[in-house]
């Protein structure tokens, strides 16, 4: 036990340092509550926090897996739907000039300010939630992706060209693989941006979902309940992020940000 | 070793005849090359020395088909160039090997590129990688090998489909001064063994004369042969071919004659 405590404490555990930190930070909160007793209204306790959970843990699961539902799917299709984009943009002199413009002029207006067209369009359903989350994750995969595809070695080009590679073959042996850490840096922006795209969708119109919860909570001056909304955002999202995180490196050992990491990890033993 | 007929020795494996080479920039037309004749004979080593900005690697890439010629004709095979040629292999600077292929796989890749290797094939790949003393290293990742054994495994990607003609651009530039020993010494070697046609392009007056048969030399601005020099040392060449007087006598002439040409300091 005493030796299973002190490697615990001593040495580099990511781990142990991400649980410190966050209950370190709860603690603080916690007590600076008790110090300074502010009124419930303006900051409630997270003792107080946690115990609304207790009270109905059921509808706030129900409501937090719809949001995950909608910025899951939303998150998916971005990324199948950027890459296609991405590649088409790399391959299509004439892509480049009508898509990849059009899509970095609409990346600069406030992407949110559109919710209620969406509302508009496609009613008061699962769709504009979906389509709202798809719309804010696309933008960083199709950039980084179109990035990723142009920064092969040129020499390598050349090499392919001299082996008589075709289009199809320079595209999955060379482009693709060698824009995966890009695709993977976008896919981390977006993770994120599809959640925020969901609950948009839910604060404009919705009777489900924790974007909903909130509003329902903020009208009755509950704001107990707002943070227990915002609580289980802030955890599913970085979940999500750390989810993502895993899979690159599943997929890119060879890259030389996890090198780092494999070496050491293999010099700790 | 069959003696080759007397027609098919008369005829260069690459023909480069009046060929000029202008870029177009944003002040104006910039003259790469111009007036480039050079025939290089079936099994012939040919090395092009020149200073940096010379074009010699716009040669390079002109007889690889990579770039059109401005003006002129290079013909290779007996085939006007339309694209890279039949049986070609490339060696550049960077070894340019994939990250997330084993070595093996790299070497594999220019047959992968076209169609799935075949068993023989891969015998052939491993036994490339232990002639170049890769053995041992062919399921290691490229950015575990220093810089010397990953320019050895792209050398070997580029002989594994048995080319007729294999160009070099400035291979042993980014290594230090012993590992390219060893490099040229083992290129020695395996261009003995096998005679590829090869065109080799350096900055380096003594590794030209070590490795060629005959070197071509280039000034700069634009880009044109001043000289070619036959080299006739006795083969096969060992390192301790550079301490003999003859060795030395090229590389002074060589260079005396950049001299003249005030391209470089004597």
């Amino acid at each position: 036990m005493m030796r299973f405590a002190r490697r615990w404490l001593g040495g580099d555990n990511e781990t142990r340092d991400v649980i410190v930190v966050l209950a370190a930070a709860l603690l603080a909160w916690e007590v600076g509550v008790r110090l300074f007793q502010p009124s419930p209204l303006i900051l409630p306790a997270p003792s107080a926090v946690f115990a609304a959970f207790l009270e109905t843990p059921g509808l706030f699961m129900r409501n937090l897996g719809f949001t995950l539902g909608m910025t899951c799917i939303g998150f998916v299709l971005a990324v199948v739907l950027g890459i296609g984009l991405a590649i088409g943009i790399v391959y299509s002199r004439f892509l480049e000039r009508t898509v990849y413009t059009l899509l970095v002029a609409l990346n600069s207006i406030p992407k949110v300010a559109l919710a209620p067209l969406f509302v508009i369009w496609m009613g008061t359903g699962p769709e504009p939630k979906v389509a709202i989350a798809l719309m804010l994750a696309i933008f960083p995969i199709v950039i980084d992706m179109v990035l990723g595809l142009r920064s092969v070695d040129p020499d390598m080009l050349h090499l392919a060209r001299v082996s008589k590679a075709s289009s199809w073959a320079v595209l999955t042996k060379i482009r693709f693989p060698c824009a995966l850490p890009s695709l993977f840096a976008g896919m981390k922006v977006a993770i994120s941006f599809a959640l925020v795209g969901a609950i948009v969708g839910e604060f404009v119109a919705g009777s489900r979902g924790i974007g909903f919860q909130i509003l329902v909570a903020q009208g009755q001056f509950d704001t107990v309940r707002v943070f227990v909304s915002l609580l289980l955002l802030g955890l599913v999202g970085t979940i999500l992020f750390f989810l993502v995180d895993y899979a690159e490196r599943l997929c890119l050992p060879w890259h030389v940000s996890q090198r780092a990491r494999h070496e050491r990890s293999t010099e700790r033993g | 070793m069959t003696s080759p007929a007397p027609a098919i020795a008369a005829m260069p494996y690459v023909s480069m005849d009046q060929v000029g080479k202008t870029y177009s920039s944003s002040r104006g037309p910039v003259a790469a090359l111009a007036d480039i004749n050079l025939d290089i004979q079936p099994r012939e080593f040919v090395s092009v020395v020149g200073p940096s900005g010379c074009g010699k690697s716009t040669l390079l890439k002109l007889v690889a088909g990579l770039e059109n010629v401005s003006s002129g004709h290079v013909v290779v095979g007996g085939k006007p160039l339309d694209g890279p040629p039949d049986r070609l292999g490339v060696v550049f600077q960077r070894d340019v090997l994939l990250d997330w292929r084993t070595i093996l796989d790299n070497v594999l890749l220019s047959i992968e590129f076209t169609r799935k290797p075949r068993a023989d094939e891969r015998e052939r790949a491993l036994a490339l990688l232990n002639r170049f003393g890769l053995g041992g290293f062919e399921h290691r990742y490229p950015w575990e090998l220093s810089g010397g054994m990953r320019q050895r495994a792209s050398i070997c990607r580029a002989l594994l489909a048995d080319p007729e003609l294999l160009l070099m651009d400035e291979p042993f530039g980014a290594l230090d001064a012993m590992t390219r020993d060893d490099l040229n010494v083992e290129l020695a070697q395996i261009w003995q063994d096998t005679r590829k046609t090869l065109l080799f392009i350096t900055h380096s007056i003594p590794e030209a004369v070590f490795l060629s048969d005959r070197v071509v030399m280039m000034s700069k601005a634009p880009g044109m042969i001043v000289d070619t020099i036959a080299i006739d040392l006795p083969r096969p060449r060992r390192l301790a071919v550079r301490d003999s007087a003859e060795f030395a006598g090229y590389v002074h002439r060589i260079r005396h004659h950049f001299a003249e040409l005030g391209i470089v300091k004597e």
